[in-house]
């Protein structure tokens, strides 16, 4: 299995981990990640003003790129994954901002128009639609036995669920699978997918402690030890910014750990 | 603008439909930061299809929310809210001098942890 592989800003530079350990993790799967030999930033959010055209020409371009390398597209971080997945269906069915987008990028590029005709797929989506946790399963060596982690979805990527189709958006269970496959145990807790805060750090710091802090102290009484996700930010804000924090990983650091090739982790 | 072309405006920048908000208020009772708003996304319907963009463009709340989406997500008639607050954000953002963070402000906001995410988000947010 090959895929077009979208890093995004953060993964090269504060959030390094989620992506060394996806990228050696995929390997481990036999899965090649091909990362696209140009991209830009996605812009971290979505606009959601629909007459704004060039913060969605990052998303098409690496669309494009994708589509052009015959390979479905594959994002990691929760915001790249919620832009670019937003900007696509934008351009299948927004023909306003596909005419638009279109016309912008023939001023510059000799590029064929895109009409939203390609494939993103978040990390996790891999594993499951097109690896299978089962698979996954089958090639833990490690397993993470009696490990009681909480999943944290946060919202980028599970809304707006008619976008995003990932999962349930009351009611998800993709990091919950995740988990059992790596051999760990899932503790359910009521805010797995409240908002951290999100940017709201740089205006409010209070208010990301108090939206973070919420998160933390129910898994904590749910009985979790650490929390996973897969956004940088998320990771930021329960780390950083909640009053009492828990150990929060990324989800490739334990699925590399469980497949046996995160070598910093060898006993 | 008068009031009629400013709801027009809001509603053509946002692509929501405040005209179907049957005010049923799940919005607002997703809304993680409803503490942190003096208007809550249920008014925002009402509020644009009055007209009242200016008074909405006018509160601070504005940079609290924290476009989680939720409300959206629980609307049952397809109102977005969270493109709404969004369209009037952009509205006061876009007057001339409308930013509400520069860039010179972000290098006292940064600390060693800080990811990229945060800073690229806050600006796309908080500037135009």
């Amino acid at each position: 299995m090959k895929y077009s592989y979208y890093p995004g800003c953060t993964l090269s530079a504060k959030a390094q981990e989620l992506d060394r350990w996806g990228r050696r993790a995929m390997e481990a799967l036999g899965v090649t990640l091909e990362e696209l030999p140009q991209w830009q930033c996605c812009g971290a959010v979505y606009p959601n003003a629909t007459d704004e055209i060039a913060t969605r020409l990052s998303s098409v371009r690496a669309l494009s790129a994708a589509k052009e390398a015959g390979q479905p597209l594959v994002t990691l971080c929760s915001a790249c994954h919620h832009v670019v997945r937003r900007v696509n269906g934008d351009m299948r069915n927004n023909i306003d901002i596909r005419q638009k987008v279109n016309t912008y990028l023939g001023t510059m590029e000799d590029a064929a128009p895109y009409e939203g005709d390609w494939t993103v797929l978040h990390y996790l989506e891999v594993l499951r639609d097109e690896v299978g946790f089962d698979k996954v399963k089958e090639r833990v060596v490690n397993p993470l036995t009696g490990r009681k982690i909480g999943a944290y979805y946060g919202c980028l990527l599970l809304r707006p669920s008619r976008e995003m189709e990932m999962d349930d958006p009351e009611n998800p269970r993709i990091l919950e699978d995740f988990i059992r496959a790596i051999g760990a145990e899932p503790v359910y807790y009521a805010m797995r997918n409240e908002c951290c805060g999100g940017y709201v750090t740089m205006e409010d710091k209070s208010q990301a402690a108090r939206r973070a802090g919420a998160v933390t102290d129910n898994a904590r009484a749910c009985g979790a030890e650490m929390l996973i996700t897969a956004c940088p930010l998320c990771y930021y804000n329960l780390r950083e910014n909640a009053p009492s924090p828990l150990p929060v990983h990324y989800f490739t650091e334990l699925l590399a750990e469980a497949l046996g090739v995160r070598e910093d982790r060898h006993e | 603008m008068n009031k009629k072309d400013l709801s027009a405006e809001i509603i053509r920048i946002s692509g929501g439909s405040p005209e179907k908000c049957m005010r049923c208020g799940k919005c607002t009772g997703a809304c993680p930061a409803f503490d942190d708003m003096e208007v809550h996304p249920h008014q925002f319907a009402t509020m644009i299809r009055e007209g009242r963009v200016e008074e909405l463009a006018a509160k601070k709340g504005l940079y609290n929310c924290m476009s989680c989406f939720a409300c959206s997500e629980r609307c049952p008639r397809s109102v977005e809210p969270a493109r709404l607050i969004e369209a009037v954000r952009v509205y006061a953002l876009r007057q001339s001098g409308g930013n509400h963070l520069a860039a010179d402000d972000v290098p006292g906001l940064l600390d060693e942890a800080l990811p990229q995410q945060a800073i690229t988000s806050a600006l796309r947010k908080y500037a135009k």
